[in-house]
This record gives C-alpha cells, structure tokens and sequence, in this order.
C-alpha cells in the first residue's frame, strides 16, 4: 500500500522573497548588534533569531503544509530546550 | 491483474510517515545541539565579562559571510526540491550541486578561521588558551565543541544530497515520489537553522 506525498508547491518567487528576507533581517541584527550594544542587541537577538529560523522552518521546511503532529513534534523539542534553559537559569538566580 | 498481484508489484510507500520519521530525527539532532546551547547559557550567566572579552577574538565578518552562504545554499536546496515537484527532475540536481559547492565555501571559510586561531594560540591543548581565564576557556571551548559538531554536520548534509542528486539523475527518485530529496532538503535546512542560533552566541557575543 502506498501513501504518496500530498505537498503543494511553493512558488519560486516566494523562496527568493524569503531569502532576501532571511539576509535583511541578518543585516538587521548585526546593525542592531554592532551600533545599538546592550539591552536592544539583546532584545534584537530574542526577536530576530527565532524569526529567522520560523521563515526556514514555515517555508524552506514547508512546515505550514504538514499536520499537527510535526508541528508537535516541534513545538515539544522547542519547549524542552526552552525548559531546560529556565530551569537553570532558576537554579543560577536562587543560588 | 488481481489485487494480490497489484500489492506485489507496487513498492510499498509511505511518504507521510517517512516524513514524520525525518522530522523526529531533526528533533533529535535539534535536542542534540540544545545541550551545548543549554551549557552555553549556564557558563555565560556565570562569566559573562570573560565570554564577552573571548567574543571579541572572533572575526564577525566571517560569521555572517558564512551565514549568507548557509541562508543561500537552503534557498539552492528549496529550489531543487521546487523544481522537482514540479516535473523538472533534470534541473534538480543542478541545484544540489550549487548547494554542495556552497558547503565547500562554508568548511573552506570554517577552516580559515579556525587556522588564525591555532597560529595565534587559541586553540584546545596550546598553552596561550590555557592560559586564559576560565571564563574564556569555557568561551572558547564550546566554540569549538559547536561550530565543529556543525561542521560534520555539513559534511553529513553535502554527503546526502549528492546521493539525493545521483539517485535523482538515475531516476530512482522522480516528481511523483520526490520524499527521499525531500527529507535530504530537511537536514540541510535543519543545518541552517543551527546556525542561525550559532551566529549571535558566538560571532557577535561581542
């Protein structure tokens, strides 16, 4: 029994467009980084990163076509990290 | 023919689970890297003037270069799975090609920089990086540990594609069962998005 893919195409025009974005937006954070140190590079980086990496995920990785169940997989993987980052940092901050 | 003859002789195939076992090995490369990124941010919280000073050792400029050639060369793989659910299975490969020529120029960036660090001594097991505080030590080993577990990473990546690009061009991956290039684009982009993360904690740490 088979079970074919069922993806659609993206448009060659929007993987350039997300490219480009990709590049502004690298343009962005090292500006912001190297003119604006301290608290904006940092906020920059907490914005722009993981911004970053949704645009490869959403559309190089074609994520917004697959169901809910990778995008669980995912998310959990992100929460774990996430997790892991918090609670040591909790454990740093009440030492 | 009957239906058990018609089972027999179509292959079995199931892309949506092979595209849920890829996606569950990206996860576990992502947690993979999540653990460095974990200590990273646990030594930082405690020496953050020493990874800041151990930041400036590093050449910004060759971070970002090396990430416009990573965000290319996951356009070039976008593109090639693109053309390829599209029907144009001889333009296809072109495209894995132009990507594993950009991972060249990322190892061939990659190896310049880390050469300047062992003539200047920053290098594990030389006595200029011993004898640094532990802050940078700390700074400059996790440097090393994550951008080169990235770096097999890359060769792993251009490995797979080219054997993507060869089963393509010998028609054993086609438009209508692209999964198997599919799932190679995964992990290049998989690779690409690590170092987006890699990018602001080292190169510009600054």
């Amino acid at each position: 029994m088979s079970t074919p893919a069922t993806h659609g195409t993206e448009g060659a025009g929007t993987l350039v467009a997300v490219w480009a974005a990709l590049v502004a937006l690298t343009a962005t954070l090292v500006a912001v980084i190297r003119y604006a140190p301290g608290n904006p590079g940092i906020v920059a980086t907490m914005v722009i990163t993981p911004t970053k990496a949704a645009l490869v995920f959403w559309f190089f990785m074609h994520l917004r076509e697959e169901g809910r169940a990778i995008r669980y997989f995912l998310f959990a993987g992100l929460l774990t990290v996430i997790v892991f980052v918090g609670l040591m940092m909790l454990d740093y901050g009440l030492r | 023919m009957t239906g058990a003859a018609a089972v027999a002789a179509s292959p079995h195939r199931d892309d949506v689970r092979s595209r849920m076992g890829m996606w569950l090995f990206l996860l576990t490369e992502f947690l993979l890297f999540g653990g460095l990124f974990v200590a990273y941010a646990a030594y930082r919280s405690i020496h953050r003037v020493e990874f800041h000073h151990a930041g400036a050792e590093l050449n910004a400029l060759l971070g970002v270069g090396n990430t416009v050639v990573l965000l290319t060369s996951s356009l070039t793989v976008a593109l090639g799975v693109h053309a390829l659910r599209s029907g144009r299975d001889r333009e296809a490969p072109l495209w894995s090609c132009a990507t594993i020529l950009l991972a060249f120029v990322f190892l061939a960036v990659k190896a310049v920089e880390w050469s300047v660090k062992y003539e200047h001594g920053l290098f594990p097991g030389k006595p200029a990086l011993a004898a640094l505080p532990a802050g940078e030590r700390l700074f400059f080993g996790l440097y090393f540990a994550t951008t080169g577990l990235h770096a097999l990473h890359v060769i792993a990546g251009a490995v797979v594609l080219a054997v993507a690009a060869s089963l393509i061009a010998r028609g054993r991956i086609t438009p209508d069962a692209p999964v198997i290039a599919e799932n190679a684009g995964l992990y290049w982009h998989l690779v690409d998005v690590i170092w987006i993360v890699i990018l602001p904690l080292f190169y510009l740490a600054a």
